[in-house]
């Protein structure tokens, strides 16, 4: 088998996928996650909204293993993943889609997808002699990792595509391309950052509906950070707003959505609210311009 | 896929059989030439691989001259003269250096990785320059090599080399190509793309550098000690920059599309070099310059890209890579 973890098969009532307990961080005088406890079941759909430099990519980063919470446990399916380094938590079933697509440009879908399915393999070193040596010098385009490539790119409805240099295709499907990636390795949570940034208002709903569509039939704990809030209540079935490095809300979208506090210092959506000088005070914006950026 | 695998393979057979026929009727200064060239193009290879990962090494001379003084010193000092054996401490010479200096350098990119490479090669040349126990600048002269105990009379000698360097060749440009359409070679290529996904999907980029620059070392080792006992002499130039630039020229020329271009481009070098130089000794570079600007104007991806795309075009577009 290519993956060194197998799916995540939640039982009724079973251990939360991801974990996070008391998960504290600062950036010097910069409170980017204050003490956030978060829970996720398997199969969720989770939104993370907050204005910028709230914490959301903080918090993506720990999860992911780019950043070290000073305080705090991370566990994902029962394993203690904090001091875990990116690659080894990528590998354990943490994989993430990027706002602006990361792809590898004159590459094919095809070929994308299949150095996603090769790279999650942890090196080439597996097998020692013969056997091993076999397996190193086998073609790329071939056996399962193929099927899983083509099988990811058909249930993305992207077969069309396969062969054709990325740089060359349209926004949307480069979005799709960069999400299905990720999806490939079989995550036990995905995070999908900003997936309708960047695509033209008409076209936002039918690039989510194929997204969702695709993971329609996995186990996978879906978190998306999201700036548009008809997405985050048409997509998902739980929201977290967070304000100032900690979690102001955490309900379904629905209840977040009308929550007096949320309503004021992240939708801005509260009638003639002001911003309050807490709000202006607290925004960190030492840390997201550059992560969030990625 | 398994067809592309074989046709490798027999593409490989075919043109050892091929060389190994015409080297027969060649006259002995070609040979030479084309033995020379050989070697020119495992040094080049080792290159290329390093070029799909997205690194280009400016001091490949560093493991061409060690591995040339590994085989040659232990040939002149010890009698040990059999090719195979030599050619195996060669290999091995320029595999350990390389794994000494690879943990070293894979964290740099760019100019910086060319320059660092460039760096320690000419810490070699001046170290081995001063060195006079081994011939200090002056180099040293190493015996004939023998062929599993048989040593071949002069006339012979040349085109048993020859034939030496065909079957290295050959079957280092069929383990390339199966490397390159492997899934390690494919995680290269993304990585000279986007060095962050890869990352981010859970590969290592320190690691394919690495590996890719111990295998460079094994093929600069090889060719070091082929290029060492075709001249019978070997001395520190083998490590100086100009040494080194040569290796990147041929690797430009030859582009990374396909393995066989590689020796092509070092052959062809090496004539347009041996008739520049015989009939304008004074201006020989500004041939071999406009030649490489010919090349690069109308083949920018070097000299393979020509039968790389034309089989693209005939086979179905699902195939990438060439022969």
């Amino acid at each position: 088998m290519q993956h060194d973890h197998e799916p995540a098969m939640p039982a009724a009532g079973a251990a939360p996928v991801l974990e996070a307990r008391g998960l504290q961080k600062r950036f010097g005088a910069v409170v980017a996650a204050a003490d956030i406890d978060v829970a996720v079941p398997a199969g969720a759909r989770l939104s993370l909204i907050g204005a910028n430099g709230a914490g959301k990519t903080t918090f993506v980063n720990m999860v992911t293993g780019y950043l070290k919470p000073d305080a705090g446990r991370i566990v994902l399916a029962g394993r203690d993943i904090t001091a875990l380094g990116p690659r080894r938590i990528t590998r354990l079933g943490v994989c993430r889609s990027f706002q602006i697509p990361q792809l590898c440009e004159p590459m094919s879908p095809l070929d994308n997808l299949l150095v996603a399915v090769g790279a999650g393999r942890g090196g080439v070193a597996a097998p020692g002699g013969l056997q091993g040596l076999a397996r190193f010098f086998q073609p790329a385009r071939s056996g399962p990792a193929v099927a899983a490539a083509e099988e990811m790119l058909a249930r993305f409805d992207l077969g069309a595509y396969a062969d054709q240099p990325v740089n060359e295709l349209p926004g949307g499907v480069r979005k799709l391309i960069d999400i299905a990636m990720a999806l490939v390795r079989r995550p036990r949570v995905l995070l999908l950052d900003e997936p309708t940034s960047g695509v033209s208002t008409d076209e936002k709903f039918p690039l989510m509906d194929r997204v969702m569509a695709a993971l329609d039939r996995e186990e996978v704990a879906v978190l998306f950070v999201e700036h548009d809030m008809d997405i985050v209540t048409r997509y998902s079935d739980r929201v977290l707003a967070f304000y100032a490095g900690e979690i102001i809300a955490d309900d379904r979208p629905d209840e977040v959505l009308s929550d007096p506090a949320v309503q004021k210092y992240v939708t801005g959506t509260a009638a003639a609210a002001p911003a309050p000088a807490a709000a202006v005070a607290g925004e960190p914006d030492g840390e997201g311009a550059d992560a969030e950026s990625r | 896929m398994r067809r592309a695998a074989l046709m490798a393979l027999l593409s490989a057979l075919v043109a050892a059989v091929l060389l190994l026929g015409i080297g027969l009727v060649l006259p002995a200064w070609l040979l030479f030439t084309m033995t020379k060239a050989a070697a020119y193009g495992l040094v080049a290879l080792g290159i290329v691989t390093l070029m799909r990962g997205g690194l280009v090494s400016f001091g490949q001379g560093l493991i061409y001259c060690l591995g040339a003084y590994a085989s040659g010193l232990l040939a002149s000092r010890t009698g040990i003269t059999d090719i195979f054996v030599l050619l195996g401490i060669g290999a091995l010479a320029g595999i350990l250096a390389a794994g000494i200096v690879a943990p070293l350098i894979a964290r740099y990119r760019g100019i910086f990785f060319a320059m660092l490479t460039l760096a320690l090669s000419m810490v070699l040349y001046g170290v081995l320059a001063k060195l006079t126990f081994i011939g200090g600048s002056d180099g040293f002269n190493v015996p004939e090599p023998t062929y599993l105990g048989h040593a071949p009379d002069l006339a012979q000698a040349d085109y048993a080399l020859y034939a030496v360097a065909v079957l290295l060749s050959v079957i280092a440009a069929a383990l390339s190509r199966l490397h390159f359409d492997s899934m390690a070679g494919l995680i290269a290529l993304a990585v000279r793309e986007n060095e962050l996904r890869v990352e981010y999907l859970g590969a290592s980029v320190f690691q394919v550098t690495v590996r890719n620059f111990v295998i460079a070392g094994a093929l600069g080792g090889l060719g070091g000690t082929l290029n060492g006992f075709a001249l019978g002499h070997i001395d520190p130039f083998f490590s100086y920059w100009t040494t080194s630039g040569e290796f990147v020229f041929i690797a430009i020329l030859a582009g990374h599309a396909s393995v066989g271009a590689v020796f092509l481009a070092a052959l062809a070098t090496e004539l347009v070099r041996s008739f520049a130089n015989q009939y304008f000794p004074e201006s020989w570079q500004l041939f071999l310059g406009a030649f490489l600007l010919l090349v690069m104007l109308f083949l920018p991806n070097g000299i393979g890209s020509l039968w790389a795309r034309l089989g693209r075009r005939r086979r179905a577009p699902a195939e990438g890579g060439g022969e």
